[in-house]
């Protein structure tokens, strides 16, 4: 047999039939749900007098609409309310393998919980209606966002019709500096290739840096690879994720977990497997990351400067500069280190699992935040995350250097709760989307991993989180 | 599903690459648990000037008339022209549901973003993908004549100007049968309902730990 890619294998092991023009039939293992995007597709389960095909494979949350704080008061507002309410209602009536409702001891972010509960395993196929899906990809799975009808079709016959993507290998070579991460990986790949360069593809991240990355920093990258256009992004399965995996609440145990374990070993690109398109970076040459503009490819390290649209040929570009800075309120070749932020926001299903809190934690340790940043808020990714970072005393660090430390959510990353950004605000966020209103409407967003998000609470300003280090 | 055979319809062109999802239908209106009703806030923060809660009726809100949806020559518009990666971000169905319900069609642009492309064949909208060179044609004559109108016909595969120029566009062969017929997805696989069974019962005796 010729040499496979992992995403050939994950492929293959899936197909339920396969039509003359390549549309496939993919059988789907792992389905999990939210609020958001599953009313309707119950909605239209029931009006088609349907059930659902396997209810044992869903495993569902309330993240998008819950509050962050003051959770003894319920959900004030009605209508984000009755959206968890008739998920509640909605997973009652079906029955699932787990289901973490508003204020649940492991309610929580649905990229967050799969991942800690055991119920992403390697070789799955997982879908969710929800873009950053790709993220459990991080486990050899084959993992990407589905619309809702898309939610309704899953729900119905545990499957998915599908065209093979092509595939694209990013390979980062070599080893990280200090005070680089994942997330400064993803935004230098996506300024590299665009938020269109893997459009049609399927990513799989590969090369020594990638190898040297935790479980946490591999799902910030596959979390990203959505916003470089590729529905799917993946890692091989090693030692890493095998020992990350022992004894979550949903892992297979004894026997069984050994079985697993021979079978995982072989998700991995076989050697000599050929990719449809190749990317490498240099390691050593990532710096800090922080966009500049509204969207994730408008990027530059934290020692660049704003760029200036007069130096664009492609008419097309230019005028989105033009636009973008206009809406962020920059003006041509501003420093980086010279832009000020008003808030400050640690968390989303990028950037909010416990690695990421030790690294803000370790930044803002001892010190205070800039009087002229309004708030910091520090928002678990769920509420296993909060508890061992509450063990661990992370949260009293916050505090101290005057964050907020919130109960487990979405939060500001979306803002369809209240956490947002009013008009004209300056946002620097560990999140994944830059969009216009995309933190309130009006709101300037500029994306930066946990460390360098806390350093600018701290400096009041974006400043090299390598002056920081400790 | 909506059949989709031949739209000749106004055409409204939108002159911005990178459109989001979070910019077709901000993420406050996603709090319905509807289906329809979208289209009043299809593009509410550049089409309107103070910020739309769900639920606020839109007529006495003001509007942004530089905003081309806005313009009175576009009033009507079945087909929206668009530049690349239009339907970004965000996989919200929201988003063809608020394009549809404004009362779209079609898309021409020179590409589209995954998801949004897949969610808008489930919505019988169609995106037509044309180079970026007919695109930017298509722009200047849009802009250069008011009324302009173009004929698409998804069963030839073709979009024709005003001027008689034909361009033809590719379509996944199994998507655009479901388009002419209508076809609703479900159905179509559940008459494989066997196949699936069979395929479920071998994963389960090689990969048991996957069904508990
Ligand atoms: S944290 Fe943000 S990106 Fe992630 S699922 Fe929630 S809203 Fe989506």
């Amino acid at each position: 047999m010729h040499p496979q890619t992992l995403y050939e294998k994950l492929w293959n092991s899936h197909v339920v039939r396969q039509e003359a023009d390549g549309t496939a039939l993919l059988y789907i293992d792992r389905h999990l749900v939210h609020e958001v995007t599953s009313p309707q597709a119950f909605e239209g389960l029931k009006l088609a007098g349907r059930k659902p095909w396997r209810s044992g494979s869903i495993v569902a949350t309330a993240d998008h609409n819950t509050p962050t704080d003051h959770w003894e008061l319920g959900i004030q507002d009605p209508i984000s309310r009755q959206q968890v309410e008739t998920l509640d209602a909605n997973i009652r009536e079906v029955g699932v393998l787990a289901y973490f409702p508003f204020k649940d001891a492991r309610q929580g972010i649905v990229h967050v919980i799969g991942p800690e509960n055991g119920a992403t395993l390697p070789g799955m196929t997982v879908v969710c209606g929800d873009s950053h899906t790709s993220t459990h990809g991080a486990f050899a799975c084959l993992a990407h966002g589905i619309g809702t009808s898309e939610v309704e079709h899953v729900l119905a016959t545990q499957c998915l019709l599908q065209k093979r993507s092509r595939t694209m290998l990013v390979r980062v070579d070599g080893s990280l500096g200090p005070g680089v991460t994942a997330k400064d990986v993803a935004l230098a790949i996506i300024g590299k290739i665009g938020t269109a360069g893997g459009t049609g593809y399927a990513i799989e991240f590969g090369g020594e840096a990638i190898r040297g990355l935790s479980m946490e920093g591999r799902m910030t990258l596959c979390n990203m690879a959505i916003e470089g256009g590729a529905r799917a992004g993946m890692v091989a399965v090693d030692d890493t994720t095998i020992d990350y995996l022992r004894d979550r609440p949903f892992s297979p145990q004894g026997a069984l977990w050994d079985q697993a374990v021979a079978y995982w070993r072989t998700l991995r690109s076989d050697e000599g497997a050929s990719f449809d398109a190749v990317v490498v970076l240099d390691a050593a040459a990532i710096l800090p990351q922080v966009t500049w503009g509204t969207s994730p490819e408008m990027v530059t390290t934290i020692g660049g400067a704003v760029p200036d649209p007069a130096d664009e040929a492609d008419p097309v570009r230019r005028e989105g500069m033009e636009r973008a800075l206009k809406y962020m309120g920059l003006a041509p070749r501003t420093p980086i280190a010279e832009i000020s932020v008003d808030k400050v926001f640690i968390g989303s299903c990028t950037n909010s699992r416990i690695e990421d809190l030790r690294e803000a934690a370790s930044v803002a340790r001892g010190r205070q935040k800039a009087a002229s940043v309004k708030q910091v808020l520090v928002v678990p990714g769920s509420g296993l995350v909060k508890r061992q970072a509450e063990a661990e005393g992370l949260d009293q660090v916050f505090l101290a250097a005057g964050f907020e430390w919130r109960e487990p959510g979405c939060s500001m990353c979306l803002a369809m709760n209240a956490d947002r950004l009013e008009p004209g605000e300056r946002c620097a966020s560990t999140s994944n989307r830059n969009f216009e209103g995309r933190q309130g409407a009006g709101g300037r967003t500029h994306l930066v991993s946990p460390a360098m998000a806390a350093a600018a609470a701290i400096a009041g300003r974006f400043v090299d989180v390598r002056q920081f280090a400790q | 599903m909506r059949k989709f055979d031949v739209v000749d319809g106004l055409v409204a062109p939108l002159d911005r690459a990178n459109v989001d999802t979070d910019a077709i239908i901000p993420k406050q209106f996603l709090k319905s648990i509807k289906r329809s009703g979208f289209g009043p806030n299809l593009f509410d923060e550049w089409r309107y000037l103070d910020v739309g809660e769900p639920g606020q009726p839109v007529a006495g809100r003001p509007r942004n008339m530089e905003f081309v949806l806005n313009q009175p020559r576009y009033q009507g518009a079945q087909i929206l022209l668009t530049r690349d990666n239009f339907g970004c971000g965000s996989s919200r169905e929201h988003a063809p549901w608020a394009l549809e319900d404004y009362g779209f069609r079609a898309l021409i642009g020179p590409s589209f973003a995954d998801i949004f492309h897949n969610n808008c064949f489930k919505n019988g909208l169609l995106p037509v993908r044309l180079s970026a060179a007919d695109v930017d044609a298509l722009f200047q004559q849009c802009l250069a004549s008011s009324g302009y109108r173009l004929t698409i016909d998804l069963a030839s595969q073709t979009v024709t100007r005003p001027d008689g120029v034909s361009l033809g566009f590719e379509v996944d062969p199994f998507r655009k049968e479901c388009l002419l017929n209508g076809w609703d997805d479900i159905g179509l696989t559940l008459r494989h309902a066997d196949d699936i069974r069979t395929f479920e019962e071998r994963r389960k005796s090689e990969q048991p730990w996957l069904f508990r």
